[in-house]
């Protein structure tokens, strides 16, 4: 048996593993990063439209800041999100933009004087200041007040990951490529690292970690139509699961993204309909205002899917040989800007769609984009069942978004998240609390039983095609745990998954190779994603209420008096063929912003009984004559600095505020 | 229906180089899969329905299957390319795959790409060195000119596929050539005023014929990016700033 001793195991290679051993380097510990491909693969690459974060450099951001930015973030998640974490996150986020840019991301610039913009379909002239010349300039994005995204073209991700991989290199951290954690080591209460294959050898090689921080992204591979890259298949997450007692949070809070090119689903960014874009019908009726006269093209992006599928469903979308869909139009916005701004897009749609995008309409229906749920951690980034395992990024549910992100928090919340959980994770290196030892038969134990779990696989005597199985389970996601959910159609859908599980364990793998064997990792994979598939559909199934991209159609009320509550799924039981499900309640007394109606969507939900004193508690105090300013006042509401790494706790300089 | 790409029924044929080199046995060898091409195709498509329908075992590597990771590359007959945006309705009936040369072969199409971009990385310290590095966060970031901003970006567009080094006569020959891609790279820092150094340092990190004057001009770097980088311009650019600190007394001040 090989092992491998370090301080910080980092599992994924993308923007959040990156950051996260960035910062443990940085304290004095030692990090190894392991990737399913090298990191410059990572899916955060894939990120393109921006990173939001509170600057107000350009003239639409002006009277931004942390409040705006966390009442929009708030309003996203439907009220689903820790707003303490909320608090953490939008405090750090400028200060996360602003390190990228120190480190070498070209974010694009304010230019001083007038320049023309595309709002609401009409061209407006826009005069940005002197004052912001050469700063961070910020683009609109969906359910946001402010111009608030910063952006590289339409490759901000790439950018980012690149000049994070970058940074990785500099600080001398290892990345383990084409390696695969596909058990973690604990004894129920502490992990101690995790159990690795190496994807070309197949060797299983034992990784004994302080610390393991898990980062493997989202899961977007349970679904067949998923704007995901292939390798987002949450193995990260479900080997979490497999411990038995780290729980995963809101798993069923599913994110589509309205504007996947039609039918292969790949992304074209949010960024189209920040810059002015339009969705049109087949009529080339410009619809969304009919549905959201508030936000129209730009309300969050769980509504403007849900109206799009909406709308199909009246019979107003365009047909095809694979379907139905609608049309993303950006003519409007000019060759010029296309061709600077928005040059993936462009090349996506020529490549993919066989179109120009400057002529002619784009095909786009709404698609699966992102995982919501994830690993719970406290405000941390720790797993309060297992210690010693932490997670970030969009493979934790810390949690943020609730049940519906904004477009621009994901890439921000990746880097953040790395900033504060590295921290984090440094912290309790230094404690006594991170000191290992265990007995060696545990690790022996665990090593043994991943090994014969993958011999078994081999052994000739399963019959079960695991492509087909995933197959299976891709399209059943699809077709019945989407946008509309209804309860029939769910529990149809944890039946067919149980039963998928149940052959899965039956799974036959043709090819005896132990190295590169695409098919007995598809094989082990299936099993895996087969459980948080489980926990998706029950978790849908359970929740009867409507909540952010949660869509019951037959409990379309979004109900706080009974649902304002995180779902926790753990699987204590290796051998069944479903989740524990759980519950942990949000404190309606403790909101800084108690629930009420979001400002796009639908305007009726069921209130909490709490919520009525709470928001009266709230309006005492912004009217409070001692609290000098929004700081203060703040803090009365709901403190949160405590939280925050003391080297993160500084205010924010903005264009136009004062300095305090 | 008229902006979908639409062909189908016809039957390809893929010819695909296989050897396993951990597998013992394994000698290299073309083997053909026959399919019928569906609307819209592209070989990551076609290669996964073989791999699912045909062969389990067939290696290759994709990744976001939209043009913007790298990790797809490969000899699409005879030339680099991206294998997820390849429409096969733009291919002959019969497709010829091989993996990417230069690069270390894993498994009939998947290559090691990641362990020679991060040597290249190493040796021509990819990142921006500077005293502005760290920063006090709280504060405004550094001003940049927008053009300036916009113009890195165009050399940072680079997704380290390796077309440009499986398309370079000097790769070919010499093992340490550190290939377009990090040329371009190298032009791409020196171009951002946050990066302190100046030729003296660049000049030792690419003044020699692993670097700037190890290229020939064939020019197939440029022809076969995916992203379409400005390639050559950028090699001869540095090439000229590089060749003026070679001509100095001592090229290390």
């Amino acid at each position: 048996m090989d092992i491998i001793h370090t301080d910080v195991l980092v599992i994924g290679g993308g923007l959040a593993g990156l950051r996260v051993a960035i910062a443990t380097r940085r304290r004095g510990h030692e990090a190894i990063v392991l990737s399913l491909v090298p990191p410059k693969r990572s899916h955060s690459a894939a990120a393109q439209g921006g990173m939001q974060a509170s600057l107000a450099n350009c003239f639409k951001g002006q009277g931004d800041d942390e409040d705006v930015h966390f009442a929009d973030t708030v309003r996203g998640s439907d009220w689903g999100a820790d707003q303490r974490v909320v608090r953490m996150f939008v405090n750090t986020a400028p200060k996360a933009v602003r390190e990228m840019a120190a480190w070498g991301v070209p974010w694009n610039r304010v230019e001083r004087g007038v320049r023309t913009a595309i709002i609401n379909g009409k061209s407006v002239e826009l005069k940005e200041s002197d004052a912001a010349h050469g700063l961070i300039d910020a683009r609109d994005f969906g359910g946001t007040r402010k111009w608030r995204t910063s952006y590289v073209s339409d490759g901000t991700g790439h950018s980012m990951l690149y000049t994070m991989s970058d940074q990785a290199i500099a600080n001398q951290i290892p990345a383990h490529e084409r390696t695969e954690a596909i058990a973690l080591i604990h004894d129920g209460d502490r992990c101690y690292g995790a159990i690795v294959r190496h994807l070309v050898s197949g060797k299983l090689i034992a990784y004994v970690a302080k610390a393991t921080c898990i980062a493997s992204g989202g899961f977007g591979r349970i679904y067949r139509v998923s704007t995901n890259a292939v390798i987002n298949e949450g193995i990260g997450t479900a080997i979490a699961l497999e411990t038995g007692v780290a729980s995963l949070g809101n798993m069923e809070a599913v994110q589509f993204h309205p504007t996947g090119i039609f039918p292969a689903g790949i992304l074209v960014t949010e960024g189209c309909r920040g810059d002015g874009g339009l969705l049109l019908d087949r009529n080339e009726h410009r619809f969304m205002p009919d549905y959201e006269p508030e936000k129209a093209e730009l309300a969050s992006r769980d509504v403007v899917s849900r109206r799009m599928e909406q709308h199909i469903a009246a019979g107003h979308g365009a047909s095809s040989r694979f379907g139905e869909h609608l049309w993303l139009d950006i003519r409007l916005l000019g060759q010029q800007h296309i061709d600077t701004k928005l040059r993936e897009v462009k090349e996506i749609c020529q490549h993919f769609l066989g179109i120009d995008p400057a002529r002619q309409l784009i095909a786009v229906r709404p698609a699966q984009h992102y995982s919501m749920g994830g690993i719970r951690t406290d405000y941390r980034g720790e797993s309060p069942n297992l210690r010693g395992l932490f997670s970030a990024g969009e493979a934790a549910c810390w949690d943020m978004h609730g049940f519906n992100r904004l477009g621009g928090n994901s890439v921000a919340e990746t880097v953040v998240a790395g900033m504060l959980v590295g921290e984090y994770i440094a912290d309790y290196c230094d404690s006594s609390d991170s000191d290992c030892s265990f007995s060696s038969a545990l690790l022996e134990q665990s090593w043994k039983q991943q090994e014969r779990y993958l011999s078994g696989l081999c052994d000739g005597r399963g019959n079960e095609n695991a492509f087909e199985l995933m197959r299976e389970m891709q399209q059943t996601m699809t077709d019945k745990v989407g946008i509309f959910r209804h309860g029939e159609r769910l529990s149809q859908a944890v039946t067919d998954l149980q039963s998928l599980l149940a052959r899965s364990r039956r799974i036959g793998v043709r090819s005896q190779l132990r190295g590169a064997n695409p098919e007995l990792v598809t094989a082990y994979r299936v099993q895996k994603m087969l459980k948080l598939a489980l926990c998706v559909a029950l978790g849908a199934l359970r929740r009867e209420e409507s909540r952010g991209a949660h869509f019951r159609e037959d409990f379309p009320l979004r109900n706080d008096r009974d649902w304002l509550v995180r779902t926790l799924a753990t699987w204590p039981d290796a051998d069944s063929t479903q989740p524990s499900l759980d519950y942990e309640e949000l404190s309606v007394m403790a909101m800084e912003m108690p629930p009420g109606w979001r400002g796009y969507g639908e305007k009726n939900h069921i209130e909490h009984p709490q919520t009525a004193q709470r928001q009266a508690d709230v309006d005492a105090v912004l009217q409070r004559s001692d609290l000098s300013d929004r700081f203060a006042r703040q803090q009365a509401l709901m403190p949160y600095l405590d939280c925050l790494p003391p080297k993160y706790r500084g205010r924010n300089q903005r264009l136009g505020e004062q300095e305090s | 229906m008229s902006d979908l790409i639409a062909t189908a029924g016809r039957r390809i044929r893929l010819h695909i180089l296989r050897h396993n080199p951990q597998d013992p046995e394994s000698q290299p060898h073309m083997q053909t899969f026959e399919l019928e091409e569906a609307d819209g195709m592209t070989l990551f498509i076609a290669l996964n329905e073989v791999r699912e329908t045909q062969d389990p075992s067939l290696a290759f590597d994709f990744v976001c299957r939209a043009g913007i990771c790298g990790s797809c590359a490969m000899l699409i007959n005879g030339k680099p390319g991206l294998a997820c945006c390849a429409l096969t309705r733009e291919l002959p009936d019969d497709i010829t795959l091989m993996p990417l040369p230069v690069f270390k072969l894993i498994a009939d199409l998947s290559v090691d790409t990641g362990e020679w971009m991060r040597d290249m990385s190493e040796r021509l310290q990819t990142w921006v060195q500077g005293s502005e590095l760290e920063r006090d966060l709280d504060r405004f970031e550094q001003t940049m000119e927008p053009q300036l901003a916009r113009d890195i970006y165009e050399l940072e567009r680079c997704i380290e596929c390796g077309c440009c080094v499986a398309a370079c006569g000097t790769a070919h020959m010499r093992p340490g050539f550190v290939g377009a891609v990090g040329l371009n790279k190298l032009a791409r820092f020196r171009l951002d005023p946050r990066d302190e150094r100046d030729d003296a340092a660049f000049y030792q990190l690419v003044g020699n014929d692993d670097g700037v004057f190890g290229c020939m001009t064939l020019l197939g770097c440029e022809d076969m990016c995916p992203k379409q980088l400005p390639l050559a311009t950028q090699i001869a650019f540095l090439r000229r700033k590089m060749a003026r600190q070679g001509l100095k007394k001592n090229p290390e001040e």
